[in-house]
């Protein structure tokens, strides 16, 4: 039978019921679409964070302290350890040491209160050098930012984010102006413009001081949070991993790497780490969305086994007429599959437009920087799943239709 | 003449609940090229069974049933279907047009199936449909025909693919008389023009426009008489 009257019949035979075709269409639509959703909030999030962390710079080290491993109490280890201190920051400084690091920056992190006459805030105190804020090329659009020397003599000057400078002044002049942190009182040396998230950090909601200040008026402390190495170019971060973690040990007196008390993370370890975990979890996801395909396809054998039985008088006609049992097994199959093909054709298209809105209210109402990301590979995959679906759960059908005797066919009415 | 048909010891049963039913016992005849006959008999005398193992829809008990020299068991499934589509036309009592589908639509679904190149389906069409004298209904579809007209296109549907034979299973059966005689006139002159017919009636005023009339009674057949010596034997018995 030639194709194009195969396709006639079968689009024929589906019209002929619209509102139950629709019906039918409806729960491979949704299957998709669900499935090109979950696919696309995923592959925006790793783009996200993927963006995140690609912001921190290619050529930077990352030393954190305490081990780091798979149990839940790592977390709260690196926090908590102290185990980096201003020795190590020395030892890292050293060309003998690390030849290939540039700089090396110690960062200090905590949370306070900070005060404006009536006005409170909690914002993130960050502690660190100008240079660290340069490779987030980041830096003062008013005031100024604070020199090496304010870092020598712990002095208290401090750097708003463009959120806690609203929070404390409003629209009021804040340059100039003191605020108290615990008990010291800063100078309000420069402002930060809007920023918004780099390397996991909420830029406008900072406080940025030199990090000798921090540990001494703020944290009260003597080791850091952080150590981060530049290095001279990308090809060289694995050597200057190498050497850092040899630095640490002698450091630290450690001989075994099992007995370490830091982690050192680069941004391609960060980067495979963060992708591995969101494949998995859109997998996750996109596994538990396919159960309604799998309910969908269950609906479309229904409705034609439906349609078959319908319609056996005429499938005895045409087997009477000359139809082989392959001519009705094509017709009932590509019936099926046209029902669950306009329902993937459809449900890439809804759920496309539904990642669009998500991605649309998630950057304009949330306030992240959530990129649309338009899987090409899902939508085809999706596309030829539900078309499989159509085949997998039509062939019943199709073959009952197929092996139906033309006379018993006929009889029926 | 040829023979077309030929059965030998024909006999069909049907399994029932524990029991065999016997409806064709030991049928013997033979149809040749160009005759026109009729198959006669009351409900359940076995001749719609008859027709459909006749048009290969359906397989005997035991027996031989021989179509151009050859049996059922010759051919494979395909080979069934495409005899069915080149060979032979049905001529169902209730039409059995496909109901939203033109009279042109309709007469080309034998095409559909048949191999025959696409851009000789119309004129195919068209002339079986002339055949029966329904062109002006071209486009109209099964419901906005009389039951007269929707069996003059289940004829030209049969007719299109030019086969050896049409077998008419109780053609006139749903129709009233004027329709019924119309339809039988058709036949009749598709007959005269070399088409073989085979027809299926309990009627006895449709099978008198065959020339031969086999009239099964209880599964067997009961006689089996050219329509001249039903005649010469009409005429013998009037003087």
């Amino acid at each position: 039978m030639v194709l194009k009257y195969i396709i006639k019949t079968a689009y024929k035979g589906l019209t002929a019921n619209k509102f139950r075709s629709f019906l039918t269409i409806l729960g491979i639509l949704i299957g998709i679409a669900s499935i090109i959703l979950i696919v696309s909030i995923g592959q925006g999030a790793q783009n996200l964070v993927l963006s995140q962390v690609q912001s921190m710079g290619s050529k930077n080290i990352f030393i954190l302290p305490g081990k780091h491993d798979t149990s839940m109490s790592s977390g709260f280890s690196m926090i908590m350890s102290d185990s980096l201190k201003n020795k190590d920051l020395d030892e890292l400084k050293k060309k003998s040491n690390v030849p290939n690091a540039v700089n090396v920056f110690p960062i200090v992190l905590s949370t306070s209160l900070v005060k404006y006459g009536n006005n409170t805030y909690r914002p993130m105190v960050f502690g660190s050098t100008p240079e660290l804020m340069a490779l987030y090329d980041t830096f003062p659009d008013q005031g100024e930012m604070f020199t090496e020397e304010d870092i020598t003599g712990k002095t208290l000057v401090v750097i708003l984010g463009e959120k806690v400078k609203n929070e404390l002044f409003g629209t009021d002049e804040a340059i100039g102006r003191r605020i108290k942190i615990k008990d010291a009182s800063f100078l309000v040396i420069g402002i930060f413009p809007k920023s918004g998230q780099k390397g996991f950090m909420n830029f406008d909601d900072i406080i940025f001081v030199p990090y000798s200040t921090a540990q001494t008026y703020i944290l009260g402390t003597k080791y850091y949070n952080r150590l981060v190495v530049e290095v001279d170019s990308e090809e060289n971060v694995a050597r200057a991993k190498s050497d850092i973690e040899n630095t640490l040990r002698d450091s630290h007196n450690i001989e075994d790497s099992k007995d370490d008390d830091f982690s050192i993370e680069t941004t391609e370890s960060m980067i495979n780490s963060i992708s591995i975990i969101t494949n998995v979890l859109t997998l996750f996801l996109a596994s538990v969305a396919s159960i309604s395909l799998i309910v969908g396809g269950v609906g479309i054998m229904n409705i034609v086994l439906v349609s078959v039985t319908e319609r056996t008088k005429e499938i005895g006609l045409r087997k009477a007429l000359g139809a082989t049992q392959k001519d009705i097994l094509y017709q009932f199959l590509l019936e099926s599959v046209f029902l669950t093909g306009v329902g993937g054709i459809s449900g890439v298209i809804i759920g496309t437009l539904l990642s669009f809105f998500v991605s649309y209210i998630l950057t304009n109402f949330a306030g992240y920087d959530w990129p649309f990301s338009f899987s090409i590979s899902a939508a085809v995959l999706g596309f030829s799943v539900s078309a499989l679906i159509g085949l997998v759960f039509g062939l019943y059908p199709a073959k009952k239709a197929a092996q139906l005797s033309p006379i018993e066919a006929l009889r029926r009415e | 003449m040829e023979d077309l048909i030929k059965i030998e010891n024909l006999c069909k049963s049907y399994q029932g609940e524990g029991c065999l039913t016997p409806v064709l016992k030991e049928i013997n005849f033979s149809i040749a090229k160009g005759e026109f006959v009729a198959i006669m008999g009351p409900s359940g005398s076995g001749k719609s069974t008859l027709l459909h193992m006749l048009g290969f829809l359906d397989t005997q008990s035991a027996g031989k049933y021989y179509f151009e020299g050859k049996t059922m068991d010759d051919y494979g499934q395909e080979k069934i279907a495409h005899i069915r589509n080149h060979k032979m036309g049905f001529v169902f009592q209730s039409f059995n047009l496909l109901n939203k589908t033109s009279v042109l639509d309709n007469v080309k679904l034998p095409l559909l199936y048949s191999g025959i190149s696409e851009d000789k389906w119309d004129k195919l069409a068209i002339d079986a449909i002339a055949k029966v004298k329904m062109e002006h209904r071209i486009d109209h579809t099964p419901g906005q025909l009389s039951g007269g007209e929707q069996q003059r296109v289940a004829i030209a549907r049969a007719l299109v693919m030019n086969p050896e034979v049409i077998f008419a299973d109780e053609p006139t059966g749903n129709l009233d008389s004027k329709s019924g005689q119309i339809i039988m006139e058709i036949l009749q002159d598709l007959n005269d023009a070399g088409e073989t017919i085979v027809l299926i009636t309990h009627e006895k005023s449709t099978a008198m426009h065959a020339k031969r009339i086999i009239h099964i009674l209880d599964g067997q057949i009961d006689s089996d008489t050219k329509l001249e010596q039903q005649l010469k034997a009409k005429d013998s018995y009037t003087k």
